[in-house]
């Protein structure tokens, strides 16, 4: 297990995420240091998918234009190594579950391992098909993240239960994509997965301005943020490790503005 | 118990067949997904759900379908007698209404008011779109651009039917593209939605739902051979995009050692180029659209794009049990390339007096060369999957014909 629960202690915590090799290598290692000095308390990575099933066209488009950079699974590890000499910020990885599978179960968690992954957030592994790379990823000090939707009911303790790292809560039915309308039970879904686990949790899924993560900062123990930055990567290509390091310090202060952190 | 039926009772027990299948699906599906299981394995084996299926396979599907002896080509082949089973005569064209009305079935039990569905060559669109007027559901389905271009003909079919069409704009446009868009629009919407899955493929339970549905055809096929000839096949032969027509077409016959199975892939330009869709013969073993199974794609785990001039097999996967039967050797798989594809339309059309489904094609051309190197007193069931109205526009084309479509 990694010690990524620890980081939720007396703060909410603030999770941007970004595609590796989007538009470059340079500028993806340079995204990583400029969230972890705009205040990211864990930075996830998205290693791409030819068909991500649990991504809508913004994510889509930049693991398209990753493929045009010729990204390879182990190109993102090379970005991560290239990142972890300047910056020691926590680091996720969130890909599909083939690409893992691929590289084989035991040669991709130590991978990780080797470059410092804490985590691994896998939309198509369900509980039910994790068992297949726990032994791996457990070896490893690697967590899975799992998943938990609004959809997830009689699931939830399960899940919640088995749970370690922090706890992805899907914050609206579908795919990513920014979003102005959320799942109006988040906070009894929160509740609930609280009543069977201790293991942080963390808002994802369509959030998008500073006010929103503020919002859902306040009801779990963090927010995750995807495409309002994969966005910014879009139209700022190279000159975005500047913008992203602006757009990140205003979500830190309105996430630091919200209430009711664990101890 | 053989290896096969012990793999085969993991599955239904709702774990894995073994080294294929399983669920690979988001976390907001699975809630959905226990449902349909659920709700399949109530309603299979309920009398009044049996008699629902049977009569509409009966009274709307126009089942049995034929097993027609083709006398003329198996005279010109001289070898094997063929027989054909006759799917492409079933109401809408093709054997996927039997897995469409059996789906659809399900829906009504669980409550559901709007069918969604992929479609590859358009076939299982038109079938549900069929089904959801004749039910009163609201249908929704999803279809590679590339295929809404190829198979105009069924695009309109199922707007004159009801159905609202998404052409889907991304990755390569054909039927994978099509079930990323359908998982994506019932993950948004499950409430109220049935994902009508067109083969047997995607995560468990629907790789069993789909076989269930399409048994019926070698249910049919090995009685009415047993009527006419007293025996059992000596070879069975389907092609194989998902698998859907195949595995109905296998199961009866899957515990009889006697009887060859053979699955005909699209070999696109040819086996051993980058333009195929011949997944058991190229692909490896991964994780996709919800099942461990074979696909085309490359050493990091990504998908292949495919090719087949067919948009019904120009498919990466397929099915997870194709995969454990190729695997214990129990079916054996081949490749049939465009040009032999296209070369059997018109063969069978011109002897027989059929124009098949370019899909079903693929079989008959394997037919073709097989059927000569075996004796005369063997036996070859050949199903005929589907109707080939809907590709002589795109025939005359390849073949340089010029007509006003
Ligand atoms: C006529 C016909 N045959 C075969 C297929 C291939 O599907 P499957 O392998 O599921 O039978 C299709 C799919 O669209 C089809 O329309």
């Amino acid at each position: 297990m990694s010690n990524l629960s620890d980081i939720f202690k007396n703060h909410k915590a603030f999770i941007p995420f970004v595609v590796a090799d989007d538009p470059d290598f340079d500028t993806t290692v340079k995204n990583i240091i400029a969230l972890a000095k705009g205040g990211a308390d864990i930075v996830e990575v998205g290693i791409p998918f030819s068909d991500p099933i649990a991504d809508g066209p913004v994510i889509q488009s930049a693991d398209l234009r990753a493929f045009a950079a010729g990204v390879r699974t182990e190109t993102v590890f090379e970005i991560v190594d290239a990142a972890r000499k300047q910056t020691d910020v926590p680091i996720v990885f969130l890909t599909y579950l083939n690409v893992v599978f691929k590289y084989g179960y035991d040669a991709f968690c130590q991978r990780c391992q080797q470059s410092g992954v804490a985590g691994l957030v896998i939309p198509d592994m369900p509980y039910e098909s994790r068992d297949e790379i726990l032994p791996a990823a457990t070896q490893a000090g690697i967590d899975i993240i799992p998943l938990i939707t609004p959809t997830s009911g009689h699931r939830i303790e399960k899940i919640a239960r088995a749970a370690s790292g922090f706890i992805y809560v899907v914050s609206s039915l579908g795919i990513t994509g920014e979003r102005n309308e959320f799942f109006t039970g988040l906070k009894d879904l929160v509740a609930n997965i609280r009543q069977y686990t201790d293991v942080p949790t963390a808002i994802g899924f369509g959030v998008h301005t500073p006010d929103q993560a503020k919002t859902m900062a306040g009801i779990a123990d963090g927010v995750i943020i995807g495409s309002a930055i994969v966005d910014i990567v879009a139209k700022e290509k190279q000159n975005a490790p500047q913008a992203i390091e602006t757009f990140t310090k205003s979500v830190r202060t309105a996430v630091d503005a919200s209430q009711g952190a664990r101890v | 118990m053989t290896k096969l039926k012990a793999e085969a009772q993991k599955t239904r027990a709702g774990i894995y067949a073994g080294t294929y299948g399983g669920q690979y699906i988001p976390e907001t599906l699975m809630t959905e997904l226990e449902k349909v299981d659920h709700a399949f394995h109530t309603l299979k084996d309920d009398p009044a759900f049996k008699a629902e299926l049977h009569d509409l396979l009966v009274n709307y599907a126009n089942r049995p379908s034929l097993l027609y002896y083709a006398k003329n080509m198996t005279k010109d082949l001289g070898g094997a007698k063929i027989y054909l089973k006759r799917e492409d005569l079933n109401h809408t064209g093709a054997h996927k209404i039997n897995n469409v009305i059996g789906q659809a079935l399900l829906a009504k039990h669980l409550g559901k008011k709007r069918l969604i569905a992929e479609t590859g060559a358009g076939q299982h669109g038109v079938a549900t779109a069929t089904i959801a007027a004749l039910f009163g559901m609201e249908c929704e389905i999803f279809m590679g651009k590339e295929d809404t271009d190829r198979q105009k003909l069924n695009v309109y079919r199922m707007e004159l039917l009801g159905a609202k069409v998404h052409p889907v704009t991304t990755g390569s446009m054909v039927l994978k593209d099509a079930i990323n868009a359908a998982l994506q629009e019932w993950a948004t919407r499950s409430e109220d939605t049935f994902y009508v899955m067109g083969s047997a493929v995607g995560p468990y339970p629907f790789p069993e739902i789909v076989k269930h549905f399409q048994s019926v055809i070698s249910k049919e096929s090995k009685a009415q051979l047993k009527a006419k000839e007293n025996t059992l096949p000596d070879m069975v032969v389907a092609c194989v995009g998902g698998g859907s027509n195949a595995i109905g077409s296998f199961a009866d016959y899957i515990d009889d050692p006697s009887v060859r199975l053979v699955g005909v892939e699209a070999a696109g330009k040819g086996v051993n180029t980058d333009q195929t869709a011949a997944t058991i013969e190229r692909g490896s073993v991964g994780i996709f659209h919800g099942m461990k199974s074979l696909f085309l794609q490359n050493e990091d785990g990504q998908i292949n794009p495919v090719y087949s001039i067919s948009a019904g097999l120009d498919y990466p996967g397929v099915g997870p049990e194709h995969a454990a039967l190729a695997k214990e050797g129990h079916a054996q798989y081949v490749g049939i390339t465009d040009d032999e594809s296209v070369q059997a339309f018109e063969y069978i059309a011109k002897q027989e007096g059929i124009v098949a489904a370019i899909e079903s094609c693929h079989a008959i051309a394997y037919v073709e060369k097989i059927a000569p190197t075996m004796r005369k007193d063997q036996i070859i069931v050949c199903t005929l999957s589907g109707r080939g109205d809907k590709d002589v526009a795109s025939i005359a084309k390849y073949k340089g014909v010029d007509i006003d479509e």
